[in-house]
């Protein structure tokens, strides 16, 4: 078995018109600028993208939406120190925006990855994202059913991986990964260094091979909080 | 009257009162902006543990300028370092946390606080960009939801409210409110006086606030040293 991807440019060129992508990151911890970059080179449109935040400055998931790539957001908190991109764009009506508490937006992804259709969370209850939602009580307390959530490719960053997909994370990098590589059809990781399988030890796998479908070595990754301090333009 | 701005406590005062109630070993959740202020003000020999939704328990003072590492922040996205202790975790495990009970205080801003426990911080309600965060999750969970803010907003108007006006982040969530003024426990949809400025009477105190203040017990001298 070996899941290498031999370029940026091939790992992304899989990703078609319309499609809804998971995004790892929370704004740039963890975020796989080099991936998306990529992408922003095929330039796939009509995308559906899935991640905390919606981008800062003018790369990454910002320069995704400055080049028109991307019709929907799904996010917890579309704001960050330079959000002119897409806050410009929703503000125009150009871009649509579903807003999703951000452990009710971990939790669906984990229901997509983990086969659980729905769920039952206090969070939301009696507020306006609520609205429209089921609501049950349980033991007394009053609880919103929410829906899972999946993709059909996820871009992640990892640190170590192996050619079976086996991935460990850098600090609070890990954030949303683990979640999304379990529930995309296809996912796509950048790891800092690509080992053979047994270079890593079992016991510190964070994310089991059976949830990547592609791996490629990017060595020393770009930080968006770097770029961004560089003032950074993407293409 | 007596005039309100002579007497109120600073922000760095109202976070120093409500990390007076934090005990040693308590698993704490902190807002962004300023609620993080409460880490400054431990009391001494009491050391909480600080989780950030990203996925740090136990993450400690900003780094050096320089020495930053940008995978290593927190919910504001400011760079942090860790304690000894510390640990990584992914998001669901992170709100488990939150949603699961485990967290011993969560302590947030608001906008506006119910006499019902409810709490307004999300939204202003005036259209623009909405985001949420984490605030609606944790919100849920915590053993204990207080609120650090102003007693009065920018315009004069009470925070403490019969009814919250704008978009809720939660319904009965807080159990305690440390203003610029008092602090205030919500006890079966009640706003319950704990303490008070000396310099301010209950009555002007009352006046200053959007529901009945009511008093179960002796109600406490709130002194905060100069910061």
């Amino acid at each position: 078995m070996d899941k290498t991807l031999h370029s940026l440019a091939d790992a992304v060129s899989v990703i078609p018109d319309g499609a809804t992508i998971m995004i790892g990151g929370f704004g740039g911890s963890g975020a796989p600028i080099e991936l998306i970059h990529a992408l922003i080179d095929h330039r796939p449109r009509n995308l559906t993208v899935i991640n905390n935040n919606a981008g800062n400055g003018h790369i990454g998931i910002a320069a995704m939406i400055e080049q028109d790539m991307v019709a929907k957001m799904v996010c917890s908190f579309p704001r960050s120190k330079d959000p002119r991109a897409f806050t410009e764009r929703y503000l125009a009506g150009k871009i649509e925006l579903e807003i999703v508490p951000q452990g009710t937006l971990a939790e669906r992804i984990r229901a997509g990855g983990a086969g659980i259709p729905a769920f039952y969370t206090p969070t939301s209850f009696g507020t306006e994202l609520a609205e429209g939602k089921p609501v049950e009580e349980f033991e007394g307390r009053s609880y919103v059913q929410e829906r899972w959530l999946k993709a059909d490719f996820a871009l992640v960053k990892a640190e170590r991986g192996d050619t079976h997909g086996n991935l460990t994370y850098n600090k609070a990098g890990r954030n949303f990964g683990p979640l999304m590589c379990m529930a995309a059809k296809n996912t796509i990781v950048q790891v800092s260094e690509l080992t053979q399988p047994g270079a890593i030890d079992p016991e510190t796998v964070i994310t089991p091979g059976i949830f990547v479908n592609g791996v490629i070595e990017v060595q020393n990754p770009a930080q968006e909080e770097v770029l961004n301090l560089a003032e950074a333009v993407y293409p | 009257m007596t005039q309100i701005d002579d007497i109120k406590l600073s922000n760095a005062q109202i976070a120093w009162r409500a990390a007076q109630d934090i005990d040693d070993g308590a698993y704490v959740n902190l807002g962004i902006g300023f609620p993080e202020m409460v880490a400054r003000y431990q009391r001494e020999g009491c050391q909480a543990i600080y989780h950030t939704e990203n996925g740090i328990l136990d993450f400690g003072a900003p780094p050096a300028p320089g020495e930053e590492d940008w995978d290593l922040i927190n919910a504001g996205k400011k760079a942090v370092t860790l304690n000894p202790g510390a640990s990584f975790f992914h998001h669901a495990d992170s709100f488990a946390m939150v949603r699961g009970g485990h967290l011993d205080v969560a302590i947030l801003g608001a906008y506006e606080v119910a006499e019902t426990g409810d709490l307004a911080n999300w939204s202003t309600g005036r259209g623009g960009v909405p985001a949420v965060g984490g605030a609606m999750d944790l919100v849920h969970g915590a053993k204990r939801v207080a609120v650090i803010t102003d007693h009065l907003t920018k315009k004069g108007d009470p925070k403490l409210v019969s009814k919250c006006s704008l978009p809720l982040t939660g319904v009965g969530c807080v159990t305690r409110v440390y203003t610029s003024l008092a602090v205030v426990d919500i006890e079966d949809g009640h706003f319950v006086l704990h303490e008070k400025l000396p310099a301010i009477s209950f009555d002007d105190l009352q006046a200053l606030t959007g529901a009945t203040l009511h008093i179960t017990d002796t109600v406490g001298d709130l002194i905060v040293p100069e910061l």
